[in-house]
């Protein structure tokens, strides 16, 4: 059953102005006074939905933390694309050591401010899912584990796009990439593999854990600043459309981010502790060949015989989503 | 202050009087007790201003002491063999960025087969990865070099390992001259970094840079090297001054100055190649030593100065290079470059086989008259060897090479001589 509450005017549609909401309402990337942390000029794909990310996601970091800000990245798209030598579009400190230590890199960072009783002075590791799920893995549990003061937040966009598209743990089953092939009798990505590092991260019981899109700026600079105004380690999780990779247009970016998260594809909640405190819910639910059917990467689904069977596979997944954390039920 | 204590020990009070900031801890033999005693005097309190942490690798213990020497931090870590091997990627990319980092290195060896006892094929596995490599003789000057190689490496924004035998000094007890905090302090002066990461001053870190500049930075990481050659020395004139003691410099020789025959090492092993070589004064043979210390950068000027007079060089060498045969010696023949002298690359020591007197004064004598092949396993036991190549030769499925020697020796104690 799909789930529709009441809103008033627009400020219950997904586009809705700021001239509708109170001044502590608005987003920070509508302030002219905004950051702009990852500045323009850098050489993202159009519609490269972590750029997009990273810019709402440190935008609010820098407003949330008076500025004082410290970031480590992994090597990745954002990295390459955000500082080719002797450019830069950071406007905050910034380091970028390797793929695989970006989380241990911040703890580092976090050390050093300790010890140097720059108290104020906050820390931020980020990277893609190769970098966070795949080779940067124990580095991050060590941080998680430790409870370092560093906020991880991973933009997903479920491949290793920077090397060409190749397969990661987070790729989802029949997705075609470099090392998926749309090819022989079940063409892209195996069903039964892959990770979810949310609920890995929440298993370490670290004090908050959290979900987002780049389709909810507002939910999105939500949990920044909650992330922000806790201490101990932190992971964000962002979903981020990749038109090269998923081959999507670039303007679609933050409808099928949205799809994502109406289908149940991803779910966007946050956890204290290991336990979920909040979800978003779905407004209409829509079925999962909705979100698939504009990405080239699932093309191979809707060919001349539709691949029935797998996408009822994908959409058995998204309704566990929406049973496990309760995407449908109405809110209190 | 004297003390009789064990190197390990010695390493940790010296690393503690340099005021580490951060200090990253992962336990492999034989460095643990070094970062054990750092980590028991900061949570005792004694050890202040300093953050002690347990990481989950040694690829995070580099990586922690990156991000923490990056925002200005003094950064310390310690490891040894496969634990050094494990964090490569980090060891080079903390050179890269000009990252004053200090590291002991317990040296040991490397696997297969799994060896936790001393040679040097971990430290030299390292040697061109960019970071300055000083090889100490004694637990002193281990304590000793500590102190050097931050004043040193923070000077020209390099890191520095401290190569320390490991069990044959990190877990020997000896008088180690431990200094006072007011001389190292008078010694080292407060961290500056040339670049820190700051929310007041907002710099970019780990740039990508292409063919249009790569070469320039490598250059440059080459020419600060080059600087570390003046440096080493005055550092350690500087030291003699406020300690009262030699240690450091680049190169140590020893009764060399009408010797024939010279004998080139590294690390604790120069005690027993002294020894020897005194004895054999004492009978007459124009016998000397040349200790390295500063391998990393390597002291050809000086390695030659002491060296060209000789009729023939022995070196003496705790490493392979598999394929081709010895390390050092491959660095010192560039030393030598347009000289006419015997050669000898010995490898000796491996995973911990004792280098005795006995074998060292059968080895010098036979160099001395030229006998020697050009590359020798000291004390190799050939019926081994011969043994496991007949076995291949016979059989297809001849199984694994290690544990058919075990099984062929049998249930012995560790051979040790």
């Amino acid at each position: 059953m799909s789930f529709q509450p009441v809103k008033f005017y627009q400020t219950g549609t997904f586009t809705v102005g700021n001239r509708l909401l109170g001044p502590e309402e608005r987003s920070v990337q509508a302030n002219m006074q905004r950051t702009n942390s990852l500045n323009s000029g850098h050489r993202a794909c159009q519609g490269c939905g972590e750029a997009l990310g990273a810019r709402y996601a440190i935008d609010a970091a820098m407003n949330a933390t008076n500025r004082q800000l410290i970031a480590a990245n992994a090597t990745g798209c954002l990295e390459v694309f955000s500082t080719p030598y002797p450019e830069t579009s950071w406007q905050i400190p910034w380091i970028h050591s390797l793929f695989g230590n970006a989380a241990a890199v911040a703890t580092g960072l976090a050390a050093a401010m300790k010890v140097k009783g720059r108290n104020d002075v906050r820390v931020i590791a980020q990277g893609g899912d190769g970098g966070t799920a795949d080779i940067g893995f124990g580095c991050l549990s060590g941080m998680f584990e430790r409870n370092d003061d560093v906020l991880y937040i991973c933009y997903d966009n479920e491949a290793y796009m920077n090397t060409g598209v190749q397969r990661s743990s987070t790729t989802p089953p029949a997705a075609r990439t470099a090392t998926t092939m749309a090819v022989g009798p079940e063409p892209g990505n195996v069903f039964g593999q892959g990770k979810y590092l949310p609920a890995i991260a929440m298993a370490h019981g670290i004090p908050y854990v959290a979900t987002a899109t780049v389709a909810d700026l507002r939910d999105l600079e939500y949990k920044v600043t909650k992330a922000m105004s806790m201490h101990g380690a932190r992971y964000l999780h962002i979903f981020v459309p990749c038109p090269l990779g998923w081959g999507t247009e670039s303007c679609d970016t933050i409808r099928i981010a949205r799809l994502a998260k109406e289908t149940g594809v991803f779910p966007v909640f946050e956890a204290e502790h290991g336990e979920v405190t909040g979800v978003l819910k779905i407004r209409k639910q829509l079925p999962v060949a909705e979100y698939l059917k504009p990405q080239k990467r699932f093309a191979h689904l809707f060919g001349a015989t539709p691949a029935e069977e797998t996408i009822a596979r994908i959409q058995a997944m998204a309704d566990r989503n929406i049973r496990k954390y309760g995407l449908l039920e109405p809110g209190p | 202050m004297l003390k009789q204590c064990e190197g390990s020990h010695a390493v940790a009070e010296a690393v503690a009087l340099c005021r580490p900031e951060v200090i990253c801890a992962y336990p492999i033999s034989p460095q643990t007790h070094i970062v054990e005693g750092l980590g028991e005097m900061v949570k005792a309190g004694t050890l202040t201003r300093c953050e002690f942490v347990n990481v989950e690798s040694e690829f995070a213990a580099m990586s922690v002491a990156i991000g923490a020497s990056a925002a200005g931090a003094r950064s310390y870590t310690a490891t040894a063999s496969q634990g050094l091997l494990f964090m490569v990627e980090a060891v080079y990319n903390a050179a890269g960025l000009g990252l004053p980092i200090v590291m002991t290195v317990a040296n040991r060896a490397i696997g297969a087969p799994i060896n936790i006892w001393n040679d040097h094929s971990d430290s030299m596995s390292q040697r061109d990865c960019g970071w300055i490599q000083l090889f100490a003789e004694t637990n002193q000057e281990a304590a000793d070099l500590h102190i050097q190689a931050f004043r040193l490496g923070e000077e020209l924004s390099l890191p520095v390992m401290v190569c320390m035998d490991g069990f044959i000094l990190t877990h020997a007890y000896e008088r180690v001259d431990i200094p006072t905090q007011a001389q190292v302090d008078a010694y080292l002066p407060p961290f500056v970094p040339r670049q820190s990461l700051d929310p007041s001053d907002p710099i970019s870190i780990g740039a990508m840079v292409g063919p249009e500049a790569f070469t320039e930075v490598r250059y440059l990481a080459h020419a600060k090297q080059m600087q570390a050659l003046e440096l080493i020395p005055r550092d350690a004139a500087e030291f003699k001054k406020i300690f009262g003691r030699d240690s450091g410099g680049l190169v140590k020789p020893y009764r060399h100055e009408d010797a024939e025959t010279i004998v080139v090492a590294l690390g604790s092993v120069l005690g027993t190649i002294k020894d020897t070589v005194d004895e054999m004064r004492d009978d007459g043979h124009k016998i000397g030593v040349l200790g390295i210390t500063a391998f990393r950068p390597f002291p050809l000027a000086a390695v030659r100065e002491v060296l060209q007079n000789a009729k023939r060089v022995v070196v003496l060498e705790k490493s392979l290079a598999v394929g081709i045969g010895g390390i050092v010696s491959t660095n010192v023949r560039m030393a030598l470059s347009g000289l006419h002298l015997h050669g000898y690359s010995v490898i000796a020591g491996l995973g911990g086989r004792a280098i005795t007197k006995a074998s060292l004064h059968k080895l010098f004598r036979s160099a001395e008259k030229d006998a020697l092949e050009h590359l020798t396993f000291l004390d190799l036991d050939h019926g081994i060897v011969d043994r496991v190549l007949a076995r291949e030769k016979e059989q297809r499925r001849s199984g694994p090479i290690a544990e058919n020697i075990l099984r062929d020796i049998g249930v012995v104690a560790a051979k040790i001589g």
